[in-house]
């Protein structure tokens, strides 16, 4: 067992407290009747496929373990579909999961609608280890989530087509890669708008205006002729990418490391205005009755050696900083980087997310 | 036989089932469909129920008109490229031995088995530069170096119509089976050539059976909404791609429904009009 392996002064005096108060309370929720440790259950939503598998078999074992809490997990559709469901659910006071992994776009949203539950920062000791931009709160303050995975999408390259890796997003306008690339296809999920803002024009800052973001859009313009497939599934992007049929495009960090190691001609590169950082939230659906026990598990899960476990075992890169893992150089490189990343500006994914939408459209069909 | 028209309910009753899936799985679905359709989308969440034209009215555009007719113009071309290869293989499937004709059958239908993602996966590595069949023209000799056809407009026509192939010919095989053997024969003994006969005397007596093959292979592939993603450039999106994206990925519900709902009326409307057009021509 790996739990409290390698932790030294990581979980302190005081988190361990902590977390006796939390499984106090936990237990206290079962009253009147005195429930011995294997029936307090939690339902866990994950993604489904990979995520739930790793999950299932890596992380909430570990949990059970350590907490005598059972986890149920609940395979979520990715996309929006599943805060659909959690809201209307909700309304029928309903809980599908008590914590779910949620985007940081549905998180947005189910703010908007007041879907999360407010978590006390009191009893998520180790939630202060987490980094800032994955913290979630509503416009009063109140915590609404808490970073739960976080990867990165970077610039991906065939080596035996490119020997040289690429340095910079720029080399995707580059006309000598005319009909090489393998881009994603929606504006919310290829956060291309994000790149062009880092490479191009200093920063996310120039998306505030809708000025800036047509710059960017128009920028973006003249990448097309490069662009042999906009990919939804990402199975046939990664084919393409392994066999040089498409031998540049942007992917999954951890997922092309993978690739390589098992003898693909492939490589993943952080270019140097930085990779693609997008994430996963825990939050609580407020009509769930198991808030306290979704506490303490949120709390385990960002303990250092957990987010480390989850590093080598899922492939995600730390959602606190990497000083306070036992993450070797090699280990930390196949999840992340120490370069800033481009973090997206996912409220504008959902302020002004069908203007985007049709833009981006009517500039990649037209 | 009732040659009458049906009087009791008990005469009705055949065609009461066949009624109720229709209302079941078509009037009741198209109905909700319509609903949602005129729903009030709220930015950043789900939609509410209402009674709102705009989601017709962001449809009204140059952009989603150029989506519209390019769906249709391809659906129509798989169609007619369908049925154009279709219709003289079934001929010559009909007058084979009957064994080889429940096998060819038997492997058409085995076709119907492979899903659309198959398909165009399948289609994707055979069109492509590093295991498509240009490295075998480069084997023979016929080309220099192997080249890349997919994403292309023919990539995807060629899916399509591979899609599309089976159902035209399950569809013409009833018919042309059944067709007499004797019309052809008189029209050589009157001299004419085996091609001569093909179009002056098959092809017209089929014209009703060509009408409703050329009309479903053109409603099937205007729903095809995966193949455009996997063997078409952006440019040959379909309408149904973008319809996906809207109900899929942007959980606009409501402009998706909206322009299902178009697309329905456009297609109903358009068989319709070949319908009337044959009726017409026979009269």
């Amino acid at each position: 067992m790996k739990i409290g392996a390698g932790v030294g002064s990581g979980l302190g005096r005081r988190a361990v407290l902590a977390g006796a108060g939390g499984l106090a309370a936990a237990a206290a929720v079962g009253f009147p009747s005195i429930v011995r440790a294997q029936s307090k259950s939690l339902k866990v939503g994950v993604y489904g496929g990979y995520f739930k598998d790793s999950f299932d078999k890596h992380i909430f074992p570990e949990f059970t373990k350590a907490t005598g809490i059972a986890v149920e997990a609940v395979a979520e559709p990715t996309g929006e579909a599943w805060l659909i469901q959690l809201e209307q659910a909700a309304r029928a006071k309903q809980a599908p999961a008590d914590v779910s992994m949620m985007s940081q776009v549905a998180m947005l949203k189910g703010m908007a609608a007041e879907l999360w539950a407010p978590l006390d920062p009191a009893r998520l000791p180790n939630a202060t280890k987490v980094k800032p931009a994955l913290i979630n709160k509503y416009p009063d303050g109140r915590l609404s989530g808490v970073g739960a995975v976080s990867w990165y999408i970077t610039l991906v390259t065939n080596t035996k087509s490119y020997p040289q890796a690429p340095e910079s997003w720029a080399t995707l306008w580059d006309p000598a890669n005319k009909d090489k690339l393998g881009l994603l296809a929606l504006v919310s999920n290829s956060f291309l708008l994000d790149v062009t803002a880092a490479t191009f024009f200093g920063g996310s800052k120039h998306l505030d205006s809708e000025q800036g973001q047509l710059d960017c859009f128009k920028k973006l313009a003249e990448l097309k002729k490069n662009v042999k497939l906009w990919y939804r599934d990402e199975a046939q992007f990664e084919a393409a990418l392994k066999s040089g049929e498409i031998p540049m495009g942007q992917y999954y960090h951890d997922v092309t490391g993978l690739a390589a190691a098992d003898g693909h001609p492939v490589r993943s590169t952080f270019p140097k205005e930085g990779g693609i950082l997008d994430s996963g939230s825990w939050a609580v659906s407020k009509a769930s009755k198991a808030g306290d026990l979704a506490h303490v598990f949120i709390d385990y899960m960002c303990q250092p050696q957990i987010q480390a476990l989850l590093s080598r075992k899922v492939g995600t890169s730390p959602t606190i900083d990497r000083s306070a893992t036992d993450l070797t150089d090699k280990e930390f490189a196949a999840v992340s980087s120490d370069l800033t990343p481009i973090v997206p500006r996912y409220d504008l994914y959902v302020s002004k997310a069908d203007w985007l939408n049709q833009k981006w459209t009517e500039m990649i069909v037209g | 036989m009732i040659r009458r028209a049906p009087r009791s309910l008990g005469e009705h009753a055949p065609i009461l089932f066949p009624a109720l899936m229709l209302v079941v799985f078509f009037v009741i679905p198209f109905g909700l469909m319509i609903a949602v359709s005129v729903a009030r989308r709220i930015p950043g969440g789900f939609y509410e129920p209402d009674l709102v034209l705009a989601n017709y009215e962001r449809f009204l555009s140059a952009f989603f008109g150029g989506v519209l007719s390019f769906s249709l113009e391809l659906a129509a071309l798989v169609a007619v490229v369908a049925v154009g290869i279709g219709f003289p293989f079934t001929y010559r499937l009909a007058r084979l031995p009957r064994a080889a004709q429940v096998r060819w059958l038997v492997f058409l239908l085995s076709i119907l088995s492979l899903s659309e993602v198959i398909i165009g996966f399948a289609w994707s590595t055979l069109l492509s530069r590093t295991a498509g069949i240009t490295n075998l023209l480069v084997a023979v000799g016929l080309m220099a170096e192997p080249q890349s056809l997919s994403p292309s407009f023919g990539a995807l026509l060629a899916g399509m119509v591979y899609q599309a192939f089976p159902y035209t010919v399950l569809v013409l095989y009833p018919a042309l089976a059944r067709l007499d053997p004797a019309l052809v024969e008189a029209s050589r003994t009157l001299g004419a050539s085996p091609v001569k006969a093909f179009f002056t005397v098959v092809v017209p007596s089929q014209r009703n059976t060509i009408v409703a093959t050329l009309i479903m292979a053109f409603v099937f592939a205007l729903g095809c909404y995966l193949l455009p993603q996997l063997l078409g450039r952006p440019q040959h999106w379909t309408l149904s791609v973008l319809i996906t994206d809207q109900a899929i990925y942007q959980s606009n519900m409501p402009f998706a429904a909206a322009m299902a709902v178009f697309l329905v009326l456009v297609s109903l409307a358009l068989v319709g009009l070949s319908l009337l057009f044959g009726r017409k021509e026979e009269a």
